[in-house]
């Protein structure tokens, strides 16, 4: 196959949960060649990993396969090649699914699907703890050892190695567990244009190209605020597109037509978001430098991105683990004028001293004025007497569900018992939530790459 | 010498990484990049956030982007699923850190006045059609 002087990769999920025809738009709206989505984030798994527990074909992300079926025949007549990490802790069932999907959809015999395994080390959680991996939490140093009856999920940040693999094996569709958001984008790079290991900057590149992909519209308009109210069209946001070259640079666009707004400040922010140390932004393929990247505007929604350096990957992979921790449950109830946030703040008093009479012990309890204090805290000073209303919330987490069970019995009484005007309890009594923690900790790379696996299959 | 809301010389955006707040801090104006770096300063964030901030507040620096990225450590409640928080995740401690205020020449204080914020006469039936 010759070598193309560009491809476009289109983003057509930000989230699991992100808005569902945004990828039927990317796939419509103009020329593309790679779909890549995002479905993961730092909770996920855990979630993804009960579901399996209670279902074993389940443990991915599902509104995927429905997904699919829609755009599987647009995407085979376009050559648009899909890659995802919707397969989560189960890209097995994942692909088994959408293989069905692909039939139903009539691709059969015209597609092929690849699946990426071997992230998942729950399994081998403590073959890995016994060969003297620690899996200390890389924030606070503990061992794991110290919460491993009570983990849940255990997956490792992997690379674009597999990827790569897949697509070189003729893969259409490429689902897998817990790839980094950005390699969704980069694999497909290293893939067409034949970069090296070690072509540290031009992988750098593509990674700081996921980066702007990974969040959706995040880039697009999505979330920006800059000039915010003067973004077209954001019922019909584009998603964002990059035009990638070999050469490592690349431009950031969108389909012509859709809403949003792609300019050095839409973008500027998205570099921005979620980042640590910018001069050391650490995947599993390269060390990526944020403060080496160049921003263009080259024309309307057409942002060029060049410059961007690397350095060698280290000898770690980041293993996303999450452990059960307690139990939390919030409650609302809304307060009306006159001295609204009075009210609200009786109410939290009377509610504080009961749970206190009740001899209910928590970890923590948290009141907050939503319209008031809950985003800017004492940033904001005291509330004025005249405030028009203010929702009180107060939350509450320990390690005993019943404690938190009988705080969620608390709430609805205080309409009849305590501060006036009173409203905004027709949604219940609040849900008791399962905390599901994050550890994250460093694992040797020879530890996990050997048992990645690439499996493809035809529809 | 005039006192101005940083809301009206820089956009920003934050996000969480575990009990961490992450604000990335953009100027409007590359050249008032110079004056932001001279007065948000790690300790002048920390002590605008107060008891927000539990932990340390850590500073890089984007020239290229004319930005600067906060690190703002135990200010999340635990974070992620464990926080109690309305606002959990730290998506809007972008516009917190946009209330401190920062000293500019007189002329600079009445050039962005209006910057940042909804113009005067603005109205939501305005809204999508792509002009201010």
């Amino acid at each position: 196959m010759p070598e193309r002087d560009m491809i476009r990769i289109a983003s057509g999920q930000g989230f699991w949960g992100d808005d569902l025809d945004a990828p039927v738009r990317q796939v419509e709206g103009g020329p593309i060649d790679y779909l890549v989505m995002d479905y993961l984030a730092e909770v996920t798994m855990s979630i993804m990993q009960k579901q399996r527990a209670r279902d074993p074909e389940a443990g991915y992300a599902r509104d995927f396969i429905p997904l699919m079926e829609r755009i599987f025949p647009a995407c085979v007549e376009g050559g648009v090649r899909v890659v995802t990490n919707a397969g989560g802790v189960n890209p097995e069932g994942c692909a088994e699914a959408l293989l069905d999907a692909g039939r139903r959809a009539g691709v059969a015999g015209r597609a092929r699907v690849g699946r990426v395994e071997g992230d998942d080390i729950l399994e081998r959680l403590d073959a890995l703890l016994e060969e003297g991996h620690e899996l200390r939490n890389m924030e606070t140093e503990e061992p794991l050892e110290s919460i491993r009856d009570r983990v849940q999920s255990a997956n490792v940040y992997i690379g674009a190695a597999p990827i790569v693999e897949a697509l070189g094996q003729g893969a259409d569709v490429i689902v897998t567990g817990r790839s980094t958001d950005t390699a969704l984008t980069y694999a497909p790079m290293m893939h067409e244009f034949g970069w090296a290991d070690d072509d540290l900057d031009r992988i750098a590149a593509g990674v700081v190209a996921g980066h702007i992909n990974e969040c959706g519209a995040q880039s697009t308009g999505g979330n920006c605020l800059i000039d915010w109210w003067t973004l077209p069209d954001m019922a019909r946001v584009g998603f964002p597109i990059v035009e990638a070259r070999p050469d490592g640079t690349f431009t950031v666009t969108k389909h012509p037509g859709t809403g949003g707004r792609v300019d050095r400040g839409t973008v500027a922010e998205q570099i921005l978001y979620e980042m640590g140390d910018p001069t050391t932004y650490i995947t599993p393929d390269v060390i990526a430098d944020f403060t080496s990247i160049e921003l263009e505007e080259e024309a309307p929604d057409r942002v060029g991105v060049r410059g961007i350096r690397g350095r060698p990957r280290t000898d770690f992979l980041k293993v996303s683990i999450a452990y059960a921790d307690g139990w939390k449950a919030t409650g609302t109830l809304t307060y009306a004028w006159p001295d609204a946030a009075a009210k609200a703040r009786a109410a939290g008093k009377i509610l504080r001293e009961r749970l206190d009479r009740l001899g209910l012990a928590f970890d923590a309890v948290r009141t907050e004025l939503v319209g008031w204090d809950s985003t800017h805290g004492p940033l904001v000073g005291e509330p004025p007497a005249d405030l028009p209303e203010v929702q009180l919330r107060v939350g509450v987490r320990g390690r005993d569900r019943s404690a938190v069970e009988r705080f969620t019995r608390e709430i609805a009484p205080l309409v009849l018992t305590g501060p006036p005007s009173v409203t905004g309890f027709a949604g219940g009594r609040p849900r008791v939530q399962e905390i599901m923690a994050y550890w994250p900790a460093l694992i040797r790379r020879e530890a996990v790459e050997p048992h990645l696996r690439v499996h493809v299959e035809e529809v | 010498m005039a006192r101005v809301p940083l809301v009206h010389l820089a956009h920003a955006r934050s996000g969480d990484k575990g009990d961490t707040a992450n604000v990335g801090v953009i100027a409007y104006d590359p050249a008032h990049f110079d004056l932001l770096k001279r007065q948000l300063t790690p300790a002048a964030v920390k002590a605008h956030f107060g008891s927000m901030v539990q932990g340390e507040v850590e500073r890089f620096e984007l020239p290229n982007l004319h930005a600067l990225n906060f690190l703002l450590h135990g200010a999340l409640d635990g974070g992620g699923t464990v926080s109690l928080m309305n606002d959990a995740q730290g998506k809007v401690f972008s516009t917190a850190i946009l209330r401190m205020e920062v000293e500019v020449p007189d002329d600079v204080a009445a050039a962005v006045s209006k910057r940042g914020r909804v113009p005067d006469g603005w109205s939501v039936e305005d809204y999508g059609r792509g002009h201010a």
